[in-house]
């Protein structure tokens, strides 16, 4: 049963979509179905897919993917200014200059290979975190960050007369609005800006999918299996390589214009090299090389900043507080380093322990866990193979 | 839904997840219940957010201030022994909250950086539900996120941001500030700096390139021309320079008796103890003494830049030793709960709490248009500076701005500013539409929702 | 003029920094052929042994004072460090010089440090591929930044110089220029002639000892050298231990320029690895002439007159050449050929 799923990219599409449209109704237990952070999963999402084909594919390791997502942003914001505050043009805008971006980094950083394209990489995005930071002030706002005026030139638009600034739109419909719903006990926020960001992932997933499916997904896998052979037999890589580059470049090209689509202001850390290192993180968490791995990542990643930084020493006494006090006063002090401000404390630990033990991430010990239940079921000769259907590659 | 599992071509896909987005979200449209207004408290208690620098160049002031947050939300709900709310003039708060309803509080970092500022500010109204955010060390980050605040229909009450910027050309209906400004810095300074140093000076300036460093530059200069100084050159810093050295190297070679320090928090710090190592205090250039001049000062900072500080001029919003019962009153409750003076900083987030706080008990509502309407125009006293008033026209506070100096001889590890002179609110007054102002409008009051 | 030489003195310091912590960087990868991300954090690691050292030596006592009144009204206190009660005025000049014991604690805990992250995480990723080094010590430098983080706090630590090596020299006069054309802060001439001593024992121990003939060799073929019944493993985690040790000492006497935190690591960590490739992979002369040149570029970028012409070169100098160096010549200045070319 279990082998069967494997390759129905079908199901997996189906399952895919309806976990994400289902999304603020699944997390809202958790404490994370608000729209600012729904809209961050679905856009770090579609980041790490991208960079997943990159890297997942072919191996290159690039330590500069923040750049592109930055140029993405500021084209889009610039949109916003100068033309209409309908996402697609700045969407379009975004796609066209961090591809046109990304080409020139590629084709000089791929001319490398190993740490020496990484740190071709790392260089020519710290080069752009810090011009955009200095000197290309004029463009990028530098630290203050490129915001909305009323002045702006906005030429497709109506004449702003209501004093307030206007907020990104898909012809007309406000990417700001939510609907709140109260049930359960619980608040259920339905935003337009979620939906948005989700219907560009599962567009983007899609994408993805195809391109594992693909020939050309199938010559990168060659590249990071063994580059030096397919050279030798006549085959140049580098097309294929400057293509996925480009590729992951536009996703994160799109992911940047999404974050302006769904929050307008664009400051120059988010192209800081750690930002590239966030990236390199999910990916590697939530499993390079799978197809779901990265969104796992990129979820994770973000529900700990969000939410797993949060708890501090009060929460942690009430969950223990079913315990006798000296017990629990233990525990609060065992876990508090980890969760909190610390909580990059326990995500260096996890992605030490993910590279070390698990090289294809969460999606692989998810995989072996089922694995497992799976042998062990034959093992008592029950036919229960209730195997899970989430492991999708 | 059913039409999924017949073939998913590219196409499909894109129709079927528009019409499950829309299948998902329409119908729930006419179950919604939408407050009056963003966040409206329904249960009973109230929620503020605090947004600071907790890592970062500002980090030790975002620390101080989340301590004066901490006591502010204790003295609102009648903890403690009350602090300012014993000295303010006039005062509807009761010591039962707000409106009846028990302050809590949420805090986030906004890392000095205003991408994350804006994700920590926008987690709290949407998440934690917020009915108001306050904070934010930088300008760049105070002005980040007073826009969001704006779309988002809560008030913003700024803690220390300087820049001209705040309540000029980027000021908001939502937005209110109690903080001074570059321009009033300016305009306290330049008549002290003009009796201590001459009116025959060249200036060079290092400033922070950012929106605050860039107003208080333009205010440094403007004022300090206009009595007869000269500018050589001024220089911008990124906010994350750590090592001014190559910075300092310079000034030396171009003839300035004066160096301008338009930095705040850890750049000063890092700054100031370079121009120091590199000898700049002990010069003599054209016939003068050389001097360091840090327009905009804090305790804090000159507790970390040490013995560099001494003889220094400098501005600041408020200090510990003002003597007037509001700032007594102040600085004992914070002592005694955190064993330490309070920094401007602290002061400055602790009266804003306090300000907001008492808008919304005397307007008798949470939302941002009423408590807006209250704070507009809005006089008070025994807050520590004086008679001060909140303009209605741009949101900023107008009160006498403090000219002080490094002390030569401290008494105490907290005993390092001396106050040269208070400068009175009328000469650091200025029109809304002056030229340093000008460019932006406060819009309309959005209560969200 | 003299700007230009006061530029050059500030990029030999800067220079020294960088050369140091590439330094170690280089010994690591040449001996072992690990790519080590967590080498900022070694730096920070030692910064901090400064921090714990001054900690140590200004545990102090606390006594409430009868007569004075702190601002809110308690009974002030008053702290005497412990050992300013034992040793009277020695013990104040042991606070006052506190970076300089630091130093000789740090060689220790460093060496630890060093050997016990080759031990118990590096070796197993030897016979994997860079790129899987290159995240394990990723997230350990995460790791460590953090630990830094929970117990010393986001805040730098400011730690002064002694006070009779603060202040500035004027090395004009010793160039044999007019007074005051040149001066220079003297804690800052200290790190460059530290450090030059550093690379100077460094090199004369794989140069002139035995022990260092036997690592050379070792680098240079691990195989045959392991045939001759030489535990060459063991050696090269003294190795690991050493680099630990050179780029702790680069954090220690670091600390009276930049106030250590928690992010000290993070900062210099892509500084030290565009070094390491401009100078070539693996070679130590390189990482060191490419950690001066590079300082030394820095701070010519910095001058207003090289601004003029090109705004912004101040702020991307160093990525700048290390692509150039890349694309034309990615052996680096001093590497072999082949080293990390696949």
């Amino acid at each position: 049963m279990f082998a069967n799923l494997k390759n129905n990219d079908k199901l997996i599409m189906l399952g895919f979509t309806i976990m994400v449209f289902a999304g603020p109704i699944i997390l809202a237990p958790f404490g994370a179905g608000y729209p600012d952070l729904l809209q961050r999963f679905a856009i770090f999402g579609i980041f790490a897919i991208g960079f997943n084909i990159l890297f997942g594919l072919t191996g290159y390791l690039s330590f500069g993917h923040a750049a592109f997502l930055g140029v993405g942003s500021y084209s889009a914001m610039w949109m916003f200014k100068l033309l209409t505050m309908n996402v697609i043009p700045a969407l379009i805008l975004s796609v066209i200059i961090s591809a046109l971006f990304s080409v020139v980094i590629g084709y000089m950083s791929l001319r490398r290979s190993g740490i020496y394209f990484s740190i071709l990489t790392l260089a020519f995005a710290q080069m752009s975190y810090n011009l955009a930071y200095s000197v290309f002030t004029p463009v990028t706002n530098g630290e203050t960050g490129l915001q909305l005026r009323l002045q702006d030139a906005r030429i497709l638009d109506a004449v702003n007369t209501s004093g307030s600034l206007p907020s990104p739109s898909l012809f007309g419909l406000k990417l700001s609005a939510t609907t709140v719903v109260e049930a359960f006990g619980m608040r259920f926020q339905f935003n337009w800006g979620f939906y948005f960001c989700a219907i560009v992932l599962i567009i983007m997933f899609y994408i993805s999918l195809r391109i594992f499916r693909s020939p050309f997904g199938l010559m990168l896998r060659a590249v990071k299996t063994n580059q030096n052979r397919l050279n030798y037999t006549g085959i140049n890589t580098r097309p294929y390589t400057l293509g996925a580059f480009v590729i992951s470049g536009v996703y994160a090209g799109l992911a940047g214009a999404l974050l302006v689509c769904t929050d307008p202001l664009a400051g120059a850390e988010r192209m800081q090299w750690t930002a590239s290192g966030e990236v390199v993180l999910m990916t590697i968490l939530g499993g390079a090389g799978t197809l779901i791995g990265p969104v796992i990542g990129a979820g994770a990643i973000k529900y700990a900043e969000n939410i797993f930084s949060k708890i501090n020493d009060t929460v942690l006494e009430g969950y223990f507080a079913f315990m006798p006090e000296t017990i629990s006063d233990f525990f609060v002090f065992i876990v508090s380093p980890f969760v909190g401000e610390g909580w990059h404390l326990m995500l260096g630990l996890i992605f030490m322990l993910v590279v070390t033990f698990l090289p294809g991430g969460l999606v692989e010990g998810a995989t072996r866990i089922t694995g497992w239940i799976v042998s062990l079921g034959k093992k008592s000769k029950s036919v229960d193979a209730n195997g899970s259907t989430e492991a999708a590659e | 839904m059913t039409k999924l599992t017949s073939g998913i071509s590219r196409r499909n896909i894109i129709k079927t997840s528009a019409v499950g987005a829309g299948a998902l979200a329409m119908p729930l449209v006419f179950t919604g219940s939408a407050g009056a207004y963003t966040n409206e408290p329904k249960g009973s208690d109230v929620t503020f957010g605090f947004n600071v620098p907790q890592t970062g160049a500002y980090a030790d002031e975002g620390a101080d201030e989340l301590r004066a947050y901490e006591l502010a939300v204790e003295h609102i709900n009648g903890e403690g022994d009350g602090g300012m709310m014993n000295t303010m003039k006039p005062l509807s708060l009761k010591g039962n909250g707000v409106n009846g309803k028990k302050v809590k509080y949420v805090t986030g970092d906004t890392q000095t950086k205003a991408d994350a500022a804006r994700a920590s500010a926008k987690s709290m109204i949407e998440k934690d539900g917020a009915i108001m955010i306050s904070g934010g060390s930088s300008s760049g980050v105070a002005i980040a996120v007073q826009g969001l605040c704006q779309d988002a229909g809560v008030i913003f009450m700024a803690g220390l941001t300087h820049s001209n910027d705040t309540t000029g050309k980027d000021k908001k209906a939502n937005g209110f500030r109690h903080f001074f400004n570059a321009y009033m810095s300016a305009a306290a300074l330049a008549p002290v700096l003009k009796s201590a140093y001459g009116d025959d000076r060249n200036v060079y300036h290092l400033t922070a390139d950012y929106t605050w460093g860039w107003t208080q530059e333009k205010s440094i200069v403007a004022a300090t021309e206009a009595m007869g100084w000269n500018t050589v050159k001024t220089v911008l810093t990124p906010l994350t320079t750590k090592d001014f050295s190559s910075y300092i190297a310079p000034i030396i070679a171009s003839g300035a008796d004066t160096l301008v320090l338009n930095h705040y928090g850890g750049n000063m710090i890092n700054s100031l103890t370079s121009a120091v190592e590199f000898g700049l205090r002990g010069k003599q250039v054209n016939g003068k003494d050389f001097q360091i001049i840090v327009p905009l000062y804090s305790r804090l900072m000159a507790q970390g830049a040490g013995e560099n500080v001494k003889g220094i001029y400098g501005s600041t919003n408020w200090h510990w030793s003002l003597q007037d019962e509001g700032s007594q009153a102040f600085v004992k409750s914070f002592g005694k709960k955190y064993k330490r003076p309070p920094s401007q900083a602290a002061h400055t987030t602790y009266v804003q709490a306090l300000l907001y706080a008492d808008a919304c008990e005397r307007s008798g509502t949470f939302n941002p248009c009423g408590v807006g309407e209250a704070l507009e125009g809005h006089k008070f006293d025994g807050m520590g500076n004086g008679p001060t008033e909140y303009r209605a026209a741009d949101h900023q506070c107008f009160k006498d701005v403090l000219v002080v100096k490094g002390k030569e001889k401290p008494e105490s590890d907290f005993d390092l500013l001396e106050v040269v002179e208070v400068t009175p609110r009328a000469q650091v007054e200025y029109a809304p539409d002056h030229e340093m102002f000008a460019g932006g409008s406060l819009g309309k009051c959005n209560p969200g929702a | 003029m003299d700007a230009v030489f006061l530029q050059f003195l500030n990029g030999l310091d800067k220079g020294s920094a960088y050369a140091l912590i590439a330094l170690g960087l280089t010994l690591i990868f040449g001996t072992l052929g690990v790519v080590n991300f967590a080498h900022g954090a070694l730096f920070m690691i030692g910064a901090f042994c400064a921090v714990v050292m001054r900690k140590i030596l200004t545990l102090e006592s606390v006594v409430l004072s009868t007569t004075e009144k702190t601002p809110w009204g308690d009974a002030k206190e008053i702290r005497t460090p412990y050992i300013e009660t034992w040793f009277g005025d020695v013990g104040t000049t042991m606070i006052e010089y506190s970076v300089i014991f630091s130093i000789f604690f740090a060689i220790p805990v460093m060496m630890f440090i060093g050997v016990v992250m080759e031990r118990g995480l590096i070796k197993h990723f030897y016979k994997r591929p860079h790129a899987d080094q290159i995240l394990v010590t990723f997230g350990l430098a995460i790791v460590l930044q953090e630990v830094i983080k929970a117990w010393f706090g986001a805040n730098p630590i400011p730690q002064p110089a002694p006070a009779s090596l603060t202040g500035s020299v004027d090395v004009g006069i010793w160039l044999g220029m007019t007074a005051e054309s040149l001066v220079y802060p003297l804690w800052r001439l200290i790190y460059f002639a530290f450090s030059a001593i550093i690379i100077a024992c460094t090199f004369a121990f794989l140069q002139l000892t035995t022990y260092g003939m036997v690592v050379r060799a070792g680098m240079a073929d691990r195989e045959t050298v392991g045939l001759l019944g030489i535990d060459i493993d063991k050696r090269f985690t003294f190795m690991f231990g050493l680099a630990a040790v050179i780029t702790g000492l680069a954090g220690v006497m670091y600390t009276p320029i930049l106030s250590p935190n928690y992010t000290l690591g993070m900062d210099f960590l892509v500084l030290c690895f565009v070094v390491v490739v401009v100078g070539g992979m693996g070679s130590l002369p390189g990482a060191v002439v490419a950690g001066f040149l590079l300082g030394i570029l820095q701070s010519f970028a910095a001058m207003n007159e090289v601004k003029a012409i090109l705004p912004g070169i101040d702020q991307i100098i160093i990525y700048l050449v290390a692509v150039i160096v890349l694309m034309t010549r990615p052996r680096g200045l001093m590497g072999r050929k082949g080293v990390m070319e696949d």
